[in-house]
């Protein structure tokens, strides 16, 4: 069985080169001008940007476990409606995704989705308990073939069994993802630290808490020889310690995500709770720090941190509301209006910090290819002449706890196509059957 | 005025006329009937989430002195410590019909979501959110600075030209945050003296001199001298190494009393640690203004309440 075949007309690719491209049998079949549309369904992309298929590092899923705030089907749903073919599915479940029977439970969910790809990353400790080494070679070896460990929401705080960690990962090729946060410094940390939580009375995050701790791990990743990738990476601080550190070759891959992108802490002063996320909004001087280090290739990717809470987890006071922003619906749009926008990246760019350098630090191979034949059918068509007023109308996901409604921002994807198969096609998602059933034929070529 | 969150927002014309009310009021208290019947007919719900006594009670004898009905609302031992949410908390008031909800919340920023959110459609007044700000305190520490030094004169003025030194836990303070913007909104030149742990790590946006030194900041003869409540817990965080160190570099001793000019104002928020920020020769001499603090507080409130709940609700 085949799924549909589709003819992209006069497209522009990210180099800017226009063409056609011919989705056949979960491959990118043909490139060239004036391609025969026999058989196939046709999709005008004149004005529009064919991308790669964007590929998120870092996605909050939430199940199993925490249904209420998002479903692997309604999250991958979020990542079709923004143009992401597949999303790496953070550790912090419940049950925690620390043995192979929970990773492999999560891919399953996944595949019977069918809307993005799910690589499931697994825990570096049991329970992200911080104490002992979760079965990493068991997820490694599972039909998850896990290759990135995270304790993402907790720091992998103790520094042997962070050395263990990366030392470990070594045998099977994987990398340890630090979430970069010294834990006594930020004890009951509500904002950035400095003039805005000094001014608001909220207990401040300090830069030095991510720094100091990037700073041993890329010294420690050095004295093993392994790899690093450090999670939203939030500060300019930051940013100087991994551009010192890639000087001096230390294998460390970083993301940003694009909230830290375009938003800073002054939006803190309506104590309006869609705000909080951590690590915290931080000074204008860091997000222009992050904006400069993503173009010049310090941080690597950027990567949404996906995290869909219930609606009564932020309608209330700061203090007592939950951390996190749903992105992946938003998240190319924000990448547009703040580093595209300012001629800091071209389409290109975009398509390496989102798509191929994303895929590759996980070591996943039917991604990030590129629009090129004979590549995994994963693309996205994107009008970057559009504009919209974003509400919760563009939210595909559970949670609605974006902070971005009410604001304009750049840029619709009209289309995406994963394995070939469209999820999203006139800027709408297609039916969750019509996806499923795809995904299960294309499991059966 | 729609509600009363910060000093941070308020004008000076906005706060002198706040303190011109309360004079008016103050007046009314030295009659020997001290109720109004302004707004009777009005319900001002106390909504505390955090033990003050002194507080509720300035607040409850203000708004019975103008008449209102007060409902008392303490989270403890309510259906708040047993998980109701701040949201169902402002709709049972919304639903009971409060024009007016003084709250007192942990929480810095709590009073601004409950005025923002559209829950209640009531006048919040913030009587202390987390370390964020206190504004009716620093108001009713405004009016008695102004009331010792203009006395009877006292109406249509700021506290231009006077310099007023805080001394004490900056950082934990919501007490200091709404003296800063106020006094100096006012005209007050304001220096803050404390422990380095304890003052915020960037203050180049506030209009104040920081420093560390108590005896340098005497020596330069201060019109006022705030000293603010010390936590003696603080020392288990590291703040400070023990309360007799505390005392003896940030407390106001008797040594440090006698080295101030008789004119000077001492004050203190309350309630006192007497023997650690502040010594009890200082407390109690006619410098302090300690229990002046609490009378005006309530005329304060009485003019906040009156602001918020007659006239026009303007947004």
């Amino acid at each position: 069985m085949s799924t549909t075949t589709y003819l992209i007309s006069g497209a522009a690719l990210p180099d800017g080169s226009r063409t056609d491209i011919l989705l056949k049998d979960g491959l990118i079949a043909e490139l060239g001008t004036g391609l025969s549309a026999a058989g196939a369904e046709r999709i005008d992309a004149n004005g529009l940007v064919a991308l790669p298929g964007l590929v998120d590092l870092h996605t909050h899923l939430r199940e199993p476990g925490y249904e209420q705030s998002e479903t692997v089907l309604s999250g991958t749903r979020a990542a079709a409606a923004g143009g992401f073919t597949a999303v790496f599915a953070m550790a912090n479940t419940s049950p925690v995704a620390d043995t192979a029977g929970v990773v492999e439970q999560v891919l399953s969910l996944g595949e019977q989705s069918g809307y993005a790809t799910v690589q499931p990353i697994g825990a570096v400790t049991v329970g992200l308990g911080g104490e002992r080494l979760a079965e990493l070679g068991a997820m490694a070896a599972s039909r998850a073939r896990v290759r990135v460990f995270s304790d993402d929401g907790s720091c992998v705080w103790d520094p042997v069994l962070m050395r263990r960690a990366l030392e470990y990962v070594k045998s099977f090729d994987g990398v340890i993802a630090q979430h970069a946060q010294e834990p006594r410094l930020t004890v009951g940390a509500q904002m950035n630290e400095g003039a805005v939580s000094g001014e608001l009375g909220l207990t401040g995050w300090p830069a030095v808490a991510e720094e100091s701790i990037i700073a041993r791990d890329v010294l420690l990743a050095e004295h093993v020889g392994s790899r690093l990738h450090i999670c939203h990476v939030s500060t300019a601080g930051s940013v100087d310690v991994l551009r010192w550190a890639k000087a001096r070759g230390i294998r460390v891959t970083a993301e940003v995500t694009p909230h830290h992108l375009l938003l800073d802490e002054e939006l803190v002063r309506s104590f309006d709770a869609r705000y909080k996320v951590n690590p915290p909004l931080r000074r204008r001087e860091d997000v222009l720090a992050l904006r400069e280090a993503l173009a010049d290739g310090t941080i690597d990717i950027v990567a949404t941190d996906h995290a869909p809470h219930p609606v009564e987890s932020k309608d209330c006071e700061w203090d007592a509301a939950a951390n996190g922003m749903v992105g992946l619906e938003s998240a190319l749009s924000v990448v547009h209006a703040s580093v595209v926008e300012t001629d800091q990246l071209g389409w290109a760019d975009v398509a390496r910090v989102l798509s191929s350098a994303p895929a590759a630090i996980g070591r996943i191979s039917s991604h990030g290819q590129g629009i090129v034949a004979g590549a995994s059918a994963q693309v996205t068509l994107y009008d970057p002449n559009a504009s919209r007023d974003f509400s919760t109308a563009d939210l595909a996901g559970q949670g609605v706890n974006s902070p971005y409604i009410g604001r304009t921002l750049p840029g619709r994807v009209l289309a995406t196509f994963h394995n070939g198969a469209a999820t999203v096609l006139d800027g709408m998602l297609r039916p969750s059957d019509e996806v499923g059933a795809a995904s299960q034929k294309a499991a059966h070529v | 005025m729609r509600h009363l969150l910060s000093t941070r927002d308020l004008g000076r014309e906005g706060a002198i006329r706040l303190l011109d009310v309360a004079e008016d009021m103050a007046d009314t208290q030295q009659r020997e009937v001290k109720k109004l019947p302004t707004l009777r007919g009005k319900t001002v719900v106390n909504l505390f989430f955090e033990d003050s006594t002194r507080t509720r009670i300035s607040f409850e004898a203000a708004a019975k002195r103008l008449s209102a009905d007060v409902i008392n609302f303490s989270a403890k031992g309510s259906s708040v410590s047993k998980g109701e949410s701040l949201k169902d908390t402002a709709q049972t008031l919304q639903a009971m019909g409060a024009d007016a909800v003084v709250i007192r919340h942990p929480a810095s920023g709590a009073p601004q979501t409950l005025a923002t959110s559209g829950w209640i459609d009531a006048g919040i007044l913030n009587a202390g959110d987390g370390t964020h700000e206190h504004p009716t305190q620093a108001l009713l520490d405004a009016f008695t600075i102004r009331k010792r030094v203009h006395g009877d004169a006292s109406r249509g003025r700021g506290l231009d030209g006077l310099s007023v030194t805080i001394v004490g836990d900056i950082l934990h303070s919501r007490v200091a945050r709404s003296n800063v913007w106020l006094l100096t909104t006012l005209g007050a030149t304001v220096t803050l003296v404390a422990p380095p742990t304890l003052v915020p790590v960037d203050t180049r946006l506030w209009p104040v001199t920081v420093g560390y030194d108590l005896d340098e900041a005497i020596t330069a003869g201060p019109d006022v001298v705030m000293m603010l409540r010390i936590q003696a817990e603080r020392m288990h965080d590291a703040f400070f190494p023990n309360t007799r160190e505390y005392a003896r570099r940030w407390g106001l001793g008797d040594g440090r009393l006698a080295r101030l000019e008789p004119t000077t104002i001492v004050m203190h928020p309350g309630p006192m640690n007497r023997g650690l920020e502040i010594s009890a020769a200082a407390a109690d001499s006619p410098m302090s203004t300690v229990r002046e603090q609490v009378t005006n507080g309530v005329s304060v409130r009485m003019a906040a309440l009156y602001l918020l709940l007659s006239g026009d609700r303007e947004n």
